[in-house]
């Protein structure tokens, strides 16, 4: 149904009927019952193609391969760690995934109860186990900054189109932002700047699906900096273009900081986006 | 149930109950989804007298360990009354009935609820009754399927609940607190609006066949009539999210993939 | 996040750094209160009720009302209990079964706010000296934890306290009367956050999951001091004592306005 160019989707409830013709295929959050198919969750009814999905509003975070994702350490055992990220379930990580070598009995000076992790996600076995590691070389022990919790739903939004909304919050609050899957979002940089990000997502997060977010963010940026987008954009363009010709220069951004913002799900987490 | 009436007190009058309603008729219900902050999905509902929040929790690690099921989610419903929700003043903590209606309720949802998806986690849900006026378990029952859903918990369908009764003889739908008292039967049911099937039932007083025939149809009507209601609940607190734009603003979504074999497979 | 109670560092170390420079996480100055929604005399079942939200914070509290036998030191005082739960569905951390520690201290706390303030005119319920008095039972039943349980549940009780009615003629010994309240003490809680004075008036849940010790104080209608509660591990210097005091009482002195507002009490 479409109304002067806006779309408005339905909503549907656990058990609802969604498409009993028979040529729909079941996507995300359905299942199929004597050739219809209903939702098993409360979401936003999509078709795409041939297939009908419910596009969840609400849940919490569930692991999927790949998926890079920002934890706090909740347990030491002699050869492992407990790390909570959301899920149903803690998650545990063995010393075999770790880059260090860890002595036996010795995984609290490595990382102790209370610090936050950026981890992968390696495997989701039939019995929803879930295996992460910090071996990825994006992964390490995050300090200093402050971590958001937002919805897992609202993370793609967050994120963007081609990480286009998280590199202009970037670039217009100069801060060092990384996105878990799992709606942790870690922010880095000077006091002030912070807020305006932490403003600017926490925005983001309650307009998620409404329409035209992305140029209400903008101006709430571009109010705070007091400066428009396009000017600031071309200037890092530039900064960026110097850097790249300095031989041994800061380079800006530490090296796969924009890595995490890939919102297709791709494995590889240094597509570099901009 | 059975008690013995007040002098000169008719439950019947003129084709009217006491408090005005038809034979047929349920009390004014009103739910809202999404009330409690700290929750992962809650609902707060004022059925006639009643008033009961619930909230979930979950799936989350099951604890103690014991409990856990390692192929499937547990769904723990706990039912409480408040102290000060009825009349006399009720002792704090658990009573017999509560942890009864605590194990029905849990059943109830367990079948619903896709529990196959998270292994040994459990699903928590809290009901407290704020408010009691009679139909209090089959009040949060139906609050508690729409907070499940609110916590965007994966179910075949949502659960609605109701209970018919017999009063002076006639079948009624939905017992107020007199009727309770001194009515002569008194029938919970709860159904899956979508498949028609009873998830909770029971009964106590006296039923011929044609009588529990009229109170089954009677009941299973409302119940659709609830679901109806349960649905404007989570429309309503999720409305806005309904809005797009189909455009270039339009994000990549990330979902699950279902699993192989989506033949009832989920 | 989580159903545990380990904080991250990062929190902790970025509500301290806020601290330090007189800020809070939530943009609240030190002695500012967030929103506080009262709503009274909501359950039809109850002889009292009140329900309160200090921002997220969501308390409802009942008063019933029961004819028993006095205490044997004091036969002619009504009697009054009060207790407090810390349902699990407030919290992801809250369990089911008896009440703990926290819970416990919760509810004599607001007792003690309640009984030692002679907040209550207690002579008033008595029917029968060394036979029939009142019990009045004040339950407080946290529904969403936001952080500074103690404000919240003492001035639910408080709330529902004084626009409870005692319900003398359905029980045959006289006529309906309002609850005897003569005092409208109110509770403020102060929490320090790290350094020396960076002290927090009504802590939300992140600087309550961070922060200690804390100081609870109850100050009345003539800003004096009616009862105290220091919880949580730590020092507090004399002059932090003073300033949760003194703010306390300052912020005190708004919430009783508001409370009369909502609620049409006048105290005698």
């Amino acid at each position: 149904m479409t109304h002067r160019g806006q779309q408005v989707r339905e909503l549907v409830v656990p058990g609802e009927l969604l498409d009993d013709t028979g040529r729909l295929k079941p996507g995300f959050n359905t299942y199929r019952e004597g050739g219809s198919v209903f939702a098993t969750r409360l979401g936003l009814k999509e078709v795409r193609g041939d297939r009908v999905s419910v596009i969840q509003l609400s849940g919490r975070y569930e692991p999927m391969r790949g998926d890079f994702v920002i934890g706090t350490v909740v347990e030491n055992g002699p050869s492992n760690w407990y790390i909570t990220v959301g899920a149903p379930q803690d998650v545990g990580m063995h010393v075999n995934d770790v880059p260090w070598r860890v002595e036996f009995g010795e995984t609290s000076k490595y990382l102790a109860v209370g610090d936050t992790v950026l981890l992968r996600v390696v495997h989701v076995d039939e019995l929803r186990k879930v295996q992460v590691s910090m071996k990825d070389r994006q992964c390490r022990k995050l300090e200093g900054g402050i971590t958001l919790d937002i919805s897992p739903s609202k993370v793609p939004r967050v994120i963007g189109r081609q990480g286009s909304m998280i590199s202009m919050i970037k670039d217009m609050t100069n801060t060092r932002m990384l996105v878990g899957q799992n709606g942790v979002i870690w922010i880095d940089g000077a006091p002030q700047d912070i807020a305006v990000a932490r403003r600017a997502i926490e925005t983001i997060e309650a307009e998620a699906h409404t329409s035209g977010l992305t140029d209400r963010i903008r101006k709430l940026l571009e109010d705070a900096r007091g400066r428009s987008y396009e000017e600031v954009r071309a200037e890092r363009e530039s900064e960026r273009r110097q850097s790249g010709e300095d031989e041994g220069g800061d380079g800006g951004e530490p090296e796969g900081e924009e890595g995490f913002d890939d919102s297709d799900g791709d494995d590889d987490p240094e597509d570099d986006e901009s | 149930m059975g008690g013995k009436k007040p002098e000169g007190m008719e439950l019947f009058k003129d084709g009217r109950r006491i408090d005005g309603r038809r034979p047929d008729e349920l009390r004014p219900i009103k739910i809202q989804a999404g009330v409690l902050k700290r929750a992962d999905g809650s609902a707060y509902l004022e059925w006639g007298g009643n008033k009961i929040l619930v909230a979930v929790y979950g799936p989350r690690e099951a604890h103690p360990r014991h409990d856990q099921d390692p192929v499937r989610a547990i769904v723990r419903c706990r039912y409480n009354m408040a102290s000060f929700s009825v009349s006399d003043r009720k002792r704090p903590g658990p009573d017999r009935r509560s942890q009864e209606i605590s194990k029905i309720l849990s059943e109830a949802l367990a079948h619903v609820v896709l529990t196959q998806l998270y292994p040994r986690t459990a699903i928590d849900v809290f009901i407290e009754v704020i408010e009691a006026e009679a139909g209090t378990r089959c009040a949060g029952l139906t609050a508690a399927s729409v907070a499940l859903a609110d916590a965007g918990i994966p179910m075949k369908g949502l659960v609605s609940s109701v209970a018919a009764g017999k009063i002076d003889g006639k079948v009624v739908l939905d017992l107020s607190r007199e009727e309770d008292n001194f009515g002569e039967t008194d029938l919970p049911i709860a159904i899956v609006p979508k498949t028609n099937e009873f998830v909770l039932m029971q009964m106590d007083g006296h039923l011929t066949d044609a009588e529990f025939d009229e109170a089954l149809t009677m009941a299973s009507d409302a119940a659709h009539t609830i679901y109806g209601i349960q649905k404007r609940a989570l429309v309503d607190r999720y409305e806005r999210a309904a809005e797009t734009q189909a455009s270039d603003e339009e994000e990549t979504e990330r979902g699950h993939e279902p699993d192989e074999g989506s033949e009832g497979g989920y | 996040m989580g159903e545990n109670d380990v904080v991250s560092e990062i929190k902790k170390d970025h509500i301290y750094a806020l601290a330090r420079e007189g800020r809070r996480f939530d943009g609240r100055a030190f002695d500012e209160y967030r929103p506080i929604r009262i709503q009274t005399n909501l359950i039809q079942q109850a002889e009292g009720s009140a329900r309160v939200q200090i921002g997220d914070t969501d308390v409802f509290v009942g008063v019933k009302m029961a004819i028993g036998e006095p205490y044997a030191d004091s036969p002619k005082s009504g009697v009054l209990t009060t207790s407090a739960e810390l349902i699990p569905m407030a919290s992801p951390t809250f369990e089911p079964g008896p009440p703990r520690p926290a819970a416990i201290e919760l509810a004599r706390v607001v007792d003690r706010g309640i009984r030692e303030t002679k907040t209550i005119n207690v002579e008033k319920l008595c029917i029968v000296e060394g036979e029939k008095v009142w019990m009045t039972y004040v339950d407080i039943h946290i529904v969403d934890y936001d952080g500074n349980l103690f404000d919240a549940a003492s001035l639910g009780a408080i709330c529902a306290l004084v626009s409870a009615k005692v319900p003398a003629s359905k029980h045959e010994v006289g006529e309906d009367m309002p609850m005897p309240v003569d005092h409208l003490p109110i509770m403020t809680t102060g929490l320090k956050l790290g350094s020396e004075n960076a002290i927090v008036l009504d802590p939300g849940l992140a600087e309550d999951q961070v922060g200690g010790p804390r100081l609870s104080v109850s100050t009345d209608e003539n800003g004096d001091i009616r009862a105290m509660q220091k919880g949580l591990v730590g020092g507090l210097t004399r002059n932090e004592v003073k300033w949760i005091v003194a703010t306390g009482r300052e912020r005190a002195r708004d919430i009783r306005e508001q409370v009369i507002k909502a609620t049409g009490f006048s105290l005698p």
